[in-house]
């Protein structure tokens, strides 16, 4: 696509077209995707309480995220009159743009892929850790007591979390033995001869559920919703947040939602490749797997929401220092004795 | 053309943000303005095609640093008042200071432009082709092991230190041990009985 541009028109123009280009192509769809989604969950929680979920607009309730979206742009964004105007403005701006610029290093198949960098893993973990500051600026700037509480636990959950799951990213990159994610795929091919995917992998699998349970408190999604915990803090940060401002807080929320099970997918369970290695199922195209497997992991997220109940914090905290973190740091050290044992050829 | 443009660009952003988080009154704006900085910075990484130090700076400083330093800030009562009193007095260090800084940089640009010192060749890793955690990787743990170690260390003996600064005994603590109370089951808890109409029970 990039060298079609760049046949028309010229070098610099046709990649500045090419890239543009492709930006939309990811981000438009991954917005229908969010509105979608929104559907799904909410579909699903309705199936396991009983309920028949949004079923009045459009067939199905289909159009029900699309209606959300149409009242929310009609009413009127209210800024609290202590409020520090600026950043209460931009926080919901941080939060949507940080869990759209993740997707760039997303592989949706073979080669398909915006931004091919070799420190993929990495620039995940980085932007993945600004999406804090959305959090903590929306609950400062709202100068309202119940967002800066939801604000200072949500700093404190998340830093927490990512210590974990940086050592779980660091047992699958000493496995794949590359920090890119095309790589990181690629190098999960044919486990056993016959299995694609580390999680397959006695020794990895443990660290998948880690990453699928940290990357549930991560995005602050219930059973460790703690920072919109509607019973202590009305709605969290989002409390002082109307209209389109709000919407992107919750756009970005979905977003990010959807990277992580993206991310499980792809750190774990073979991304666009099929779950078996073979040949008739390649036939399949691998985004469609990528996709399935995405779908397969918000269920997931979905099914805890509707079923766990909240964490109390100490727990929160307890689960991520004393269990999580250890255990993930004694299996960097499993697999990198493993790896040296089995593939780097003995001790020294 | 592009890569001027953009190393002004970084470089003019991160000495705006710099100057901004020296000057700006609200602490809070100054925290912002320094993740501002932090983010220009790694992007002239970038540029000199360091991309694993830049995603460090970010995880790191502008990740966990930077948040602990929102998360102080935020929590501070400030009396803008007293802060300003305090001027006059710290001037003359901060003039101090300031000179050393300046002198630091009129020998700095002395040496470059005496050259010698090809900076740009060193951050690069040498064949292009080989990215650069392995290039750093294969310095840090073979050359450098036992300097990187005792930084190790280094680390681990504040880390020790801040503990011991702040666990203090307290008496009368009753921590949860989470092992007894997922142990404990309703028969050790409750107990039913038929109580005898006017006699009571004993506890």
């Amino acid at each position: 696509m990039t060298e079609w541009f760049q046949g028309v028109f010229g070098f610099g123009l046709g990649w500045f077209l090419a890239t543009l280009s492709l930006i939309l192509l990811i981000a438009l769809p991954l917005m229908l995707a969010v509105a979608m989604i929104i559907y799904a969950d909410r579909k699903i929680w309705a199936a396991m309480a009983l309920r028949r979920g949004p079923n009045v607009v459009g067939p199905w309730g289909l159009l029900q995220s699309f209606a959300d979206g149409l009242k929310v742009f009609l009413q009127e964004t209210i800024i609290p009159s202590a409020a520090n105007r600026g950043l209460f403005l931009i926080a919901p701006i941080i939060t949507f743009t940080v869990a759209l610029v993740a997707w760039a290093v997303i592989p949706f198949a073979d080669g398909w892929v915006l931004a091919d960098i070799n420190v993929g893993l990495l620039y995940i973990l980085a932007v993945s850790s600004l999406g804090v500051y959305g959090v903590i600026i929306s609950g400062w700037a709202s100068n309202s007591k119940y967002p800066f509480y939801s604000a200072l636990r949500a700093s404190a959950q998340m830093i927490s979390y990512e210590v974990s799951i940086g050592f779980v990213l660091i047992s699958v990159v000493l496995w794949a033995g590359t920090f890119n994610l095309s790589g990181i795929v690629l190098a999960q091919q044919g486990l056993y001869g016959f299995l694609n995917g580390f999680g397959f992998n006695p020794l990895l699998f443990p660290m998948a559920v880690v990453f699928l349970i940290s990357s549930m408190a991560e995005t602050a999604r219930t059973p460790f919703d703690l920072t919109e915990a509607e019973s202590e803090l009305v709605a969290g940060y989002q409390t002082e947040y109307s209209s389109m401002s709000f919407a992107l807080f919750w756009l970005g929320e979905y977003a990010n939602v959807l990277l992580m099970c993206g991310l499980n997918a792809i750190l774990f369970w073979g991304g666009w490749l099929p779950p078996v290695d073979w040949a008739p199922l390649y036939l399949v195209p691998g985004i469609i797997w990528f996709f399935i497997k995405i779908f397969v992991f918000f269920f997931i997220f979905s099914w805890v929401k509707a079923t766990v109940p909240r964490y109390r914090y100490d727990q929160l905290m307890r689960l991520g220092w004393k269990i999580f973190l250890p255990i993930s740091l004694l299996w960097v050290f499993l697999v990198s004795g493993f790896l040296m044992l089995t593939r780097y050829g003995g001790v020294l | 053309m592009i890569e001027a443009v953009a190393f002004y660009l970084f470089a003019t952003l991160v000495i705006a943000a710099g100057a901004l988080t020296v000057l700006v009154r609200n602490p809070v704006h100054s925290v912002l303005w320094l993740i501002v900085a932090f983010f220009n910075a790694a992007g002239l990484m970038v540029l000199v095609g360091a991309e694993f130090i830049a995603m460090l700076l970010v995880i790191v400083y502008v990740g966990a640093i930077a948040v602990l330093f929102l998360f102080v800030v935020m929590m501070l009562d400030i009396d803008f008042a007293a802060l300003r009193a305090g001027f006059v007095r710290y001037l003359p260090l901060g003039a101090l200071l300031a000179l050393v800084l300046a002198a630091e940089m009129v020998f700095a640009i002395a040496a470059w432009t005496a050259g010698g010192i090809d900076l740009g060749a060193r951050i690069a890793p040498t064949p292009a082709a080989k990215p650069n955690i392995e290039a750093v990787g294969a310095l840090l743990y073979t050359h450098y092991l036992f300097v990187f170690e005792a930084a190790g260390l280094v680390l681990l003996v504040a880390l020790i230190g801040a503990v011991v600064l702040t666990q203090r005994k307290r008496g009368g603590g009753r921590p949860q041990n989470a092992a007894k109370q997922i142990a404990r089951r309703p028969e050790d808890a409750v107990r039913n009985i038929d109580a005898p109409v006017g006699e009571g029970i004993e506890l």
